[in-house]
Order: structure tokens, then C-alpha cells, then sequence
């Protein structure tokens, strides 16, 4: 007679011990570090002097000054893109947003580089149409304002879809009933639409505001060249400074911020509290005002946008790919393709990061899917506040700045590995943990919201028809989730891609990302073939975002970014 | 094969209330038993535990002389040899009609021609043959019933739970399922435990009727006995159709109460009063009776559904071949009442 298991559970005994033990060494033990060397070095804080250098109240002066700028502009310019796409009879809803959320894809240095090459005296594009400001003016973009104002394009994207997926549940009827009740089209959106849709509003301007505190990207590019620094370049400066007290340093400024994201989400929680407004009735159809004479005009202003901050900035980053060296102009004379030709086939710094790039996303995304899997339906299974403490413990890094988490690998691996007593710091695979780490949250989501979705009697069915756990997997399970898996894999391959935020840090000779290598190219000069790279970059988001989008009616809602 | 008991079996989620509580039960082998009982009564969790989704909390299901779960441990499902109709059907979508009924088989290893050949006879069965290579969602709601059904059958299961397998389905196609499953029942000889809360469903099938409520077991008894003799107020209310009066009668005499007797309580006003159970085909219009006022008056089709009213404010409900306006007062006689 076969035994009796002591637990009724689909869940073999070994996989809660499992999901438990790869979620505290990819997240708690990093997360513990950083803790504890942030609160033992601050602590002992006489011995670093860090918080009575001017240095550091500026860099936090200009955090400060860059993120809640930047999330204006993302307020700004994401709010009234939702407002127009979700409630009018606007055109080409689908096209416009998937542009409007293309530059949120796009790495914040490539972002960096195509508006430094749109503007300024060197710009081949304005110079081939003769725009160009005279040599020697300087670039407007290296300044605390350019700075604000690209945190601002960039983020826009997360305004606008934290608005969406609160307008879009927005019931028609409820529109239509207080036209009945006898307001104007701006009364309503006055006294209806705007009320319910200030949670959204908060949320993407906290959002934005989060992503503003940790970039890395635009700063770096735009910051660096005329000495103004934020956290994360500080942080970023004081690496390659390295000196006696970098760690404790460093460290601390990561724990700065972390407290500065930290009290922008407690900002958050403190202005949504008591606006929790579940939306009662059919929420099937969304409200639709007519634009009337106006809807042409305002096409026409969207259009215009768009140019300014996706079409011009790319096509910036063309020109300047096809020039033969910095400051020469754009004409059927000059145009090449050296630069491709140089970095495709020449430089072997390049190539090299190109091959790390795709071997880091590539691991990435399929080793974390395993994962990713088994969590997930461990998650969908076992709910309680066990799942809310490992669904937490999973979302934090990838919520946490990135810098802040390079920075905790980079404490947790510069002594050599106990008991191998190997030294992972300043390999490759340093840089592969903190990947698995920081996207593990990106990978999970689609998979966790599959599982969830499906329904438990189909994996009950195969049960009782004797399939055990690894095979009701195979045959049930996955087959089932295989789209989600599928854009879970092609997220994670398009973010980690491009990253250079963690790389910057963790990156050594031979171990540079694409996004160290855009990076270095540009700080040494180089500024054609890091154009290059960055069109390749760009072609290559653009490619796997429309292959995500023809797996989108086979997927879960809310698995992509930018649709809802 | 060998009959199924439940012993005190207890489960509680930890909310405050069991969800069942202390039910015991044999099931004859071969038995088609239908588990009865309002939404929330428990039923469906009684089920799961046979199936072993949910493990029993207090209490042991043994089949024959095999243990299946006990307050220590439990058997997992896939090791039970039971079989379940879900009422989502539980239909794989990524597998065609024959894989998805095959899929027990091959599981256990079954392949090749004698795979393909049982699985040819289950689809026969429920008479889908043709359909082998659709994909469920090619199918209606009822062909994926069958299909759920043919699933259950391939492998001689020693059990076949079903969950409420016809609540998505409209009346006509219900009718046609009924049909299937007693075929079914006979021709597989399999024990059957079918949930539900429709009564009409669980009367037309099962050998025998277990009433629930609130986790507790309240009566079973083949659907015969259990409409003529329900025990208690709550399988009175629930099984048939009648109405509950609460009358002065004596507290010995036998439980079938005799027209005399009712009369004689309708005219007792003293006294402390009994729950009696009162079909509606035992109360006919007749001028030796008592006046009862006609509240409503509906056409049923094959005759008029009368509800009614006592001098007390009791409702009763009749049947009436004719029509009868609402307020007048008619004489009636109760032939016979059942004492619950």
C-alpha cells in the first residue's frame, strides 16, 4: 500500500525549501549586506568625513533638483497623453502609445546620446541642414536643466501608463450619467474624471520620481562632461577613484539613496491614503469625449511631440552614426558606414561587448524562467503571507535604484567566496548574479499572472489522472503558460541587454556590457561608433518590443509594459 | 472495487466555522450517490477531500480496505484511481479531444495501438468518435461535458466524482446528460458521488441522496424514501417541492398524519406546535375541507400551481386543473402530512 503523504498540497516537499533559499541568496543576502555596512559604516561615520564634503550635499542637492524636475515634465507630458489616448476619439491610439512608451524602452544613455547629437554646435544633423550654433558655443544639454528635462522624456512613459490603467476602468456610463445630470464635457472632467484618476496620477509621479533618484544613464552622460554630479555618478566617480574608504563610502551613499526613493514612496502611500476608489459598475466600454474640430489639431500637436522627443533625437543618433568623426557635417560626401564596419567587425572592445551583452541577457532570461516558473506556481498555489513576503523580498531589488544594488554585490563579493575560496568580483559572473537579482521581479510577472489566470482544475484533472508533479509540469502546466514564458524571456532579454546602470559599476576589463561600451565610447570621444552602437541598441528594442507585441493577444493582461 | 466510507470526517480552513463537520457515510460499491445541498453547505469540500485536494482535518475516507486519508496524512490524487467531471470540464486547450481524453493513459503508460484503440471505445461511449482531432474550444458546452465524461471512463476509475458537471448547461441539454451519465453509471459500474444543488438532478440519478447543510450531514436515503420521509425541517424545505406547516399535533401517533388528525389541529389552537411537511399533490380542492384563500395563481403548462393561505397565515401550496381567481376562499383537505 503506498504511503500517506503528511501534506494534501500539490506542491512537492522540496519546492517551498527551494523558492525560499534561491529568493534569500538573490535577494535578502544582498539586501542584508547593503544594510549592514550602510547602518556599521554610518555608524562609525567620523571615519569617512563623506557627509562633511560639500561634494556630497551637492550631488544630493542636485538629485534632488533633477528627479522632482524630471518628474514634473513626466507629469506633464504623461498626463496629458493619457488623458487624450483613454478619453477622446483620438486616432491611431495604438500607434501613438506604443511611440509614446518607446523611449521608456530605450537605455537612458542611448536616450543621452541622441539628444546631445540632435543639439549643440557638433550635431551632424542640424549642421547638414545648417542649424547648427557656431563652434566653441556650448552644449545647452550638459547642464542641471538638460538633465531635468531628458529624466522628464524618459520617464513620461511611467506617468502615462500608471494614468492609463487607472482611466481605462473608468466606466463609460459613469461619464454619461453626469452629462444627464446636466454638467459640460469640463465640468465632468473636472468633477469626475480628474477626482478618479489623482491615485494614478500619484503613483506615476512617484514612479517617476523613484526612477529620477536612480538613474544612472542621463546623468552620466549629460552630468559628467560639465562636473555636476548626483548620487549614483558620485557613487560611480568614487569606484574609479578607488581609494582606502570607497566601500564605506559608497555604501552610504547607496543607503542616502535608498532613504531619498524610500520617503518618495512613503510620500506616495501618505497622498493615496483614504483615495481608494474601486470603480462600481460595467467597465467595459471606456469614455469617449469628442474632439470635435479640435481633434485634427490636436493629432497634429501629438505628432509634433513625438518628433521632438522620439523621431528628431533617433534621427540625430543616425546622422551621427554615418559621419566619419565628431563635428563633421552630414552630406552625400561624407556619409559611411565605418562606423558600423568598425564596430561589427574591428574593435574588439566592441565585439567583446556584444558577446557579454548577449551571453548575460541570454543566461539571464532563461535561467531566471526556471526560476521563475516554480515560484510562480508556488505563489499561485500557496498564497498567504508567506507568497506577499517572497513576492516582496523578489520585487525590491528590481524596485531598489540600480546603483544601490550594484553597490550591495559589489560588498557582498569583494572578499573572496567562503569555503571555494574564489573570487568572483571583476568576472563576468558577478555581473550575472546581480542580472538574476535585479530581474528577477521583470521575469516573474508574466509567468505569476499566467498561473494565476488559469484555472486550478485543469492541473486537478491531470491529478487525478495520475500525473505526478513534474510531469503534470510538463505536459499540464507549461504548455499552458508558454506565451507568458515566452515574453517573460523576451522582457528579460530586452531590458538586461542594454542596462548599464549595475554594469557601470560591476564591469571590468573584458566584462563590458553594450551599455559600458555606448558609455566609454562617448566619454572618450568616440561619439560616431557609440552612435552606431546605440542605432543597433535602438533597432534591436524596437525588434523584440514588435515581436512582444504579436505574442500580445496570447498573453495574460498587463504582462507588457506598455499596453493594458 | 469496494465501497467507500467516510468516517467523522471534519475540515476546517481556520475562518471560524468548519466546513464540514463530523460527516459519516458508506457508499455502496457501485452506488451513485449524489451529495445535495445549498451553495457553501460544504459538499463540493467533502468531494475535494475524496479526491484528495484538500486534506481532512479530523477524521478518514477509506475505500475498501485501503486508507485514503486520515487526520495524520493523505493519499495524493494522482495515486487514487479516482476519476472527476469539474464543472469547468477541465478540458486541457493545448491537447485535442483524443489526447485529452488518452491523457490518463498515457500517463500510466499505455501507448500504440492499445492506446489508440481505448481511447476509440471511451469516445465511443459518449459517441464523439468523429471529433477526436477537434481542439475543446472547437467543441459546444455540451461535447466538452462528453469529452470530460470519456476522460473519466478510459481508465476504469474505482471512483468518479462529478461537480456540479451541468450547471453551465441550459435545460434541454441538461435533460440529455441526465441520460448520459445513468447510461454511464450502468455501463462502467463504477461507485459515482455526484454534487449538486438542484434537487431535480439528484433525484432523476442517484441511487441514493445525501442532504447537507452548514458542514453537516442531515439525511441519506434513496430519493424515493428521502421525499416520503425527509428528516428535519432543513431536508424537508429542500427536497421536493411542499410547504412547512406548524400545527398543534399530538406527540405520540404515528408520523404520516392522516387528513382526520390535520383537521383536528387546524382546529387546536392550544398546545405547542410541530413542523409538518405538506406536498402540494396531497392538498385537492374538496367541499368537505378547509377554507384556505388563494394568494396566487400561476399556469404551469400541464396545470395550475396554486399557493395558498390559512386562516392562520400559514402558506400551503396545491396543484388545480382549472383556474381559480386570487383571494377567493376555497374548502381543501390535506390528505396526509409527514411529521418531520
Amino acid at each position: 500500500m503506498p504511503k500517506l503523504s503528511a501534506r494534501g498540497s500539490s506542491q512537492p516537499v522540496w519546492l517551498l525549501p527551494l523558492v525560499v533559499v534561491v529568493v534569500c541568496l538573490l535577494s535578502g543576502l544582498p539586501l542584508a549586506r547593503l544594510l549592514y555596512a550602510g547602518l556599521r559604516f554610518s555608524l562609525e561615520g567620523k571615519a569617512t568625513g563623506l557627509f562633511t564634503e560639500p561634494a556630497t550635499w551637492a550631488a544630493i542637492r542636485n538629485t534632488l533638483t533633477t528627479s522632482v524636475g524630471g518628474m514634473v515634465i513626466s507629469v506633464l507630458l504623461g498626463a496629458t497623453f493619457a488623458f487624450f489616448v483613454t478619453l477622446t476619439d483620438f486616432r491611431g491610439k495604438g500607434v501613438f502609445s506604443f511611440a509614446f512608451v518607446l523611449p521608456m524602452m530605450i537605455p537612458p544613455q542611448v536616450t543621452a546620446l541622441a539628444w546631445v547629437q540632435m543639439s549643440g554646435p557638433a550635431s551632424p544633423l542640424l549642421k547638414a541642414l545648417g542649424l547648427a550654433p557656431p563652434l566653441g558655443s556650448p552644449q545647452p544639454l550638459y547642464s542641471l536643466g538638460g538633465i531635468v528635462l531628458l529624466l522628464g522624456v524618459q520617464h513620461a512613459p511611467l506617468v502615462f501608463l500608471a494614468l492609463k490603467a487607472g482611466l481605462a476602468s473608468l466606466p463609460r456610463d459613469g461619464v454619461e450619467a453626469a452629462r444627464l445630470a446636466g454638467a459640460s464635457p469640463s465640468r465632468v472632467f473636472r468633477d469626475i474624471i480628474l477626482p478618479l484618476a489623482v491615485p494614478g496620477l500619484i503613483a506615476g509621479a512617484a514612479i517617476a520620481f523613484v526612477s529620477g533618484v536612480g538613474n544612472f544613464g542621463i546623468p552620466a552622460i549629460l552630468g559628467i562632461p560639465a562636473s555636476i554630479f548626483v548620487l549614483p555618478t558620485l557613487i560611480y566617480s568614487r569606484l574609479s577613484s578607488f581609494g582606502a574608504g570607497t566601500f564605506a563610502e559608497m555604501s552610504q551613499l547607496s543607503m542616502v539613496i535608498a532613504v531619498i526613493a524610500g520617503l518618495g514612496l512613503t510620500a506616495q502611500q501618505w497622498a493615496l491614503k483614504g483615495r481608494d476608489y474601486r470603480i462600481i459598475g460595467l467597465s467595459g466600454k471606456n469614455a469617449a469625449f469628442s474632439l470635435g474640430s479640435f481633434r485634427l489639431a490636436a493629432e497634429a500637436g501629438f505628432c509634433l511631440v513625438l518628433f521632438f522627443v522620439l523621431v528628431a533625437p533617433l534621427a540625430a543618433l543616425v546622422a551621427s552614426s554615418l559621419v566619419p568623426a565628431y563635428g563633421v557635417p552630414l552630406n552625400f560626401q561624407t556619409v559611411s558606414l565605418d562606423a558600423y564596419r568598425e564596430i561589427l567587425f574591428r574593435q574588439s572592445v566592441t565585439l567583446t561587448a556584444f558577446a557579454n551583452s548577449l551571453f548575460l541577457a541570454g543566461t539571464t532570461a532563461c535561467g531566471l524562467l526556471l526560476f521563475t516558473v516554480l515560484t510562480a506556481y508556488l505563489l499561485a498555489r500557496r498564497p498567504g503571507k508567506l507568497a506577499n513576503v517572497i513576492t516582496g523580498l523578489i520585487e525590491v531589488p528590481y524596485a531598489l535604484p540600480g546603483i544601490v544594488l550594484a553597490v550591495a554585490f559589489i560588498l557582498l563579493f569583494a572578499a573572496p567566496l567562503p569555503l571555494l575560496n574564489v573570487s568572483i568580483y571583476g568576472t563576468i559572473w558577478i555581473i550575472l548574479i546581480a542580472y538574476f537579482s535585479s530581474f528577477f521581479a521583470v521575469s516573474l510577472k508574466p509567468v505569476a499572472s499566467a498561473f494565476l489566470q488559469l484555472d486550478p482544475s485543469l492541473e486537478e484533472a491531470a491529478r487525478l489522472s495520475g500525473a505526478g508533479f513534474s510531469r503534470r509540469m510538463r505536459d499540464i502546466l507549461v504548455p499552458l503558460i508558454a506565451p507568458a514564458a515566452g515574453a517573460s524571456v523576451i522582457l528579460v532579454f530586452l531590458i538586461a541587454c542594454s542596462e548599464l546602470t549595475v554594469s557601470a559599476l560591476l564591469w571590468s576589463a573584458g566584462t563590458q556590457t553594450l551599455g559600458v561600451a555606448i558609455f566609454n565610447l562617448d566619454d572618450s570621444g568616440s561619439s560616431d561608433l557609440a552612435s552606431a552602437l546605440s542605432v543597433l541598441v535602438v533597432v534591436m528594442v524596437i525588434l523584440l518590443m514588435l515581436l512582444l507585441e504579436m505574442l500580445a493577444k496570447h498573453l495574460p493582461r498587463g504582462v507588457l509594459p506598455w499596453r493594458n | 472495487m469496494a465501497q467507500l466510507i467516510l468516517n467523522h470526517l471534519s475540515k476546517d480552513f481556520g475562518t471560524g466555522r468548519p466546513a464540514v463537520s463530523d460527516v459519516s457515510l458508506t457508499v455502496r460499491e457501485g452506488g451513485f450517490l449524489a451529495l445535495l445541498g445549498p451553495s457553501g453547505c460544504g459538499k463540493t469540500t467533502v468531494l475535494r477531500m475524496i479526491a484528495g485536494f484538500e486534506q481532512p482535518t479530523d477524521g478518514s475516507i477509506m475505500l475498501g480496505e485501503r486508507t485514503l486519508a486520515d487526520g495524520s496524512g493523505s493519499l495524493p490524487p494522482e495515486k487514487r484511481n479516482m476519476a472527476m467531471v469539474f464543472q469547468s470540464y477541465a478540458l486541457w486547450p493545448h491537447m485535442t479531444v483524443a489526447q485529452n481524453v488518452g491523457y490518463p493513459l498515457k500517463v500510466r503508460g499505455v501507448a500504440g495501438a492499445a492506446w489508440e484503440s481505448r481511447v476509440r471505445d471511451a469516445l465511443a461511449v459518449v459517441r464523439l468518435e468523429e471529433f477526436a482531432a477537434r481542439r475543446p474550444s472547437d467543441l459546444s458546452g455540451g461535447q466538452r461535458q462528453r469529452v470530460a465524461l470519456a476522460r473519466c471512463l478510459v481508465t476504469s476509475p474505482d471512483v468518479v466524482l462529478l461537480d456540479e458537471p451541468l450547471a453551465n448547461l441550459d435545460r434541454h441539454l441538461k435533460s440529455a446528460m441526465e441520460e448520459t451519465f445513468r447510461e454511464f453509471h450502468a455501463r462502467s459500474g463504477a461507485t459515482m458521488i455526484y454534487v449538486t444543488h438542484d434537487q431535480g438532478e439528484a433525484m432523476a440519478l442517484a441511487t441514493d441522496i445525501a442532504v447537507m447543510s452548514e458542514g453537516r450531514l442531515m439525511q441519506v436515503a434513496p430519493p424515493e424514501e428521502i421525499y416520503a420521509r425527509p428528516e428535519g425541517r432543513i431536508v424537508g424545505g429542500l427536497v421536493g417541492q411542499g410547504a412547512i406547516l406548524d400545527l398543534a399535533l399530538a406527540d405520540h401517533g404515528p408520523r404520516l398524519v392522516p387528513w382526520p388528525a390535520i383537521e383536528a389541529a387546524f382546529r387546536q389552537t392550544e398546545g405547542p406546535s410541530r413542523p409538518m411537511l405538506v406536498r402540494p399533490e396531497h392538498v385537492v380542492a374538496d367541499p368537505q375541507g378547509i377554507m384556505l384563500q388563494v394568494s396566487s395563481c400561476v399556469f404551469e403548462g400541464e396545470r395550475f400551481s396554486l399557493s395558498l393561505r390559512t386562516a392562520g397565515g400559514q402558506s400551503l401550496r396545491a396543484y388545480s386543473k382549472t383556474a381559480m381567481a386570487c383571494g377567493v376562499l376555497r374548502p381543501f383537505v390535506i390528505r396526509q402530512g409527514w411529521l418531520l
